[in-house]
């Protein structure tokens, strides 16, 4: 079948979508966008996290057919041209980036938690983040990070 | 594969009675885990999500109709002050992506004995509304579950949505498991307690093939709130009481061993959280929480 979505304000057309087949799949495979990472496809563990019609989910979790004319917004379409949103900047400066597979879900998670919550407490953090497994950093630098990225987004 | 994708309700219970093997999708949370590792390859999948009666909820005749595809977000954000056990369960699904998405009415599809729902629905008595072309009927939450998995459900029919009472008094719901987000339940309780009813209902999860209710619990729990005068004078249950209403609790369950606990912990666990929900529902009534 052939799905029809806005992927980072762009509209998109994926044909020879197989009907059981994930957002997820269909935005690697199909669409070019690699930044969203496949590892479980079981949405435990949140690297695959983006936008659909502004609330987060696992990208592997929506069937394509459900993303038909919705709006998507993925870890490629944060940064504004060559300047990297605080929030991927706050990533790199605090260190929180190690291997890099759980970096983007992460990402999109954190600006997401930062839209709802500019100045968001340990718990709140440590809450929103419950679904994105690091097997890397010990998740220090990860806080670190948001912190950083609060920081900066409210001056 | 087909992709059968209605507009609205009328147009999706067509859909599923032309082709009663479609597999129903909402969040997807459980239907996509089964088709990413090819467990299960329906003949079409059936997309409730652009069916926008399905997302709403409602006030009728005194009680609250949950849609089936309000998500557990929806459930903390909006329905919290009317329906607290319902929200405290929703808050304890998944991770916030999971609870995005994720929809009471996939809850009750999918009939997990460990769906986070379930035990609270049992404890207010809830209703499911289900419909087909035939069409609408309500079944008691209580005769819904009929094994590990499997429910009520004709093979032409939908769930519509889940109709229960706005909270009369407070309600608790626990669970164990190895951390606090992504955690399939090891043993499950929920409480409500029904002040005008002089009643306490309960429901238990993960540890029986279905939810279940613990009649003997609930009727030993009563009879001693009903002799002690406590429902009146609100003083505190005596511990007596509240330990054997959780060894009420736990004797009403029969848990298996599996990777994630043992029988023999199941059942303790039951029976302590049992004891803390009703004590902590307690004090709430008491005004001491």
């Amino acid at each position: 079948m052939r799905v029809n979505l806005t992927v980072n304000g762009v509209a998109m057309q994926a044909d020879d979508v197989w009907e059981g087949e994930s957002l997820l799949y269909v935005l690697r495979e199909r669409l070019a966008l690699p930044g969203s990472k496949n590892a479980c496809e079981q949405g435990e563990c949140g690297s695959c996290s983006v936008y659909l019609d502004g609330e987060v989910v696992c990208a592997c979790l929506v069937a394509a057919g459900q993303a038909q004319g919705r709006s998507v917004r993925t870890v490629e379409g944060l940064a504004d041209g060559e300047r990297l949103d605080p929030v991927q900047q706050a990533f790199l400066d605090a260190g929180a980036v190690q291997c890099g597979f759980c970096t983007p879900g992460l990402i999109v998670m954190v600006h997401d938690l930062l839209q709802r919550n500019p100045q968001p407490s340990d718990p709140e953090i440590r809450e929103a983040l419950a679904g994105n497994l690091c097997r890397c950093t010990g998740y220090e630098k990860i806080l670190d990070a948001v912190r950083q990225a609060a920081e900066v987004k409210a001056t | 594969m087909e992709f059968l994708q209605p507009a609205s309700w009328a147009e999706a219970l067509e859909l599923k009675a032309a082709d009663p093997r479609a597999v129903p999708i909402q969040g997807g949370t459980d239907v996509m885990v089964e088709l990413n590792f090819d467990r299960h390859r329906p003949p079409s999948l059936l997309d409730l999500t652009r069916v926008t009666e399905l997302a709403q909820w409602g006030t009728e005749n005194g009680h609250v109709r949950v849609g089936a595809g309000v998500s557990y977000s929806r459930v903390i954000a909006e329905l919290g002050d009317q329906l607290p056990g319902l929200a405290m369960a929703a808050r304890t699904v998944g991770s916030p992506q999971i609870r995005n998405r994720g929809t009471v009415g996939g809850n009750l599809g999918a009939s997990s004995p460990a769906g986070d729902c379930h035990p609270v629905l049992l404890a207010v008595d809830a209703d499911v509304v289900v419909a087909s072309v035939r069409g609408t009927r309500l079944v008691p939450v209580r005769e819904f579950f009929t094994g590990v998995k499997r429910n009520v459900l004709a093979p032409d029919e939908l769930i519509e949505s889940v109709v229960l009472a706005p909270a009369g008094g407070p309600q608790q719901y626990s669970k164990i498991g190895t951390r606090n987000a992504m955690v399939i339940a090891v043993a499950a309780f929920g409480l409500a307690l029904h002040p005008a009813q002089r009643h306490v209902g309960t429901g238990i999860g993960s540890a029986a093939p279905t939810p279940r209710r613990a009649p003997d619990a609930e009727a030993f729990i009563d009879g001693v709130l009903d002799s002690d005068g406590l429902w009146d004078s609100r003083e505190p249950i005596p511990d007596a009481a509240a330990t054997r209403f959780g060894d009420l609790v736990a004797s009403a369950s029969s848990p298996i061993d599996d990777v994630r606990g043992t029988a023999r912990y199941r059942a303790h666990a039951l029976s302590v959280l049992a004891r803390r929900a009703l004590v902590w529902a307690w004090d709430e009534l008491r005004g001491r929480r």
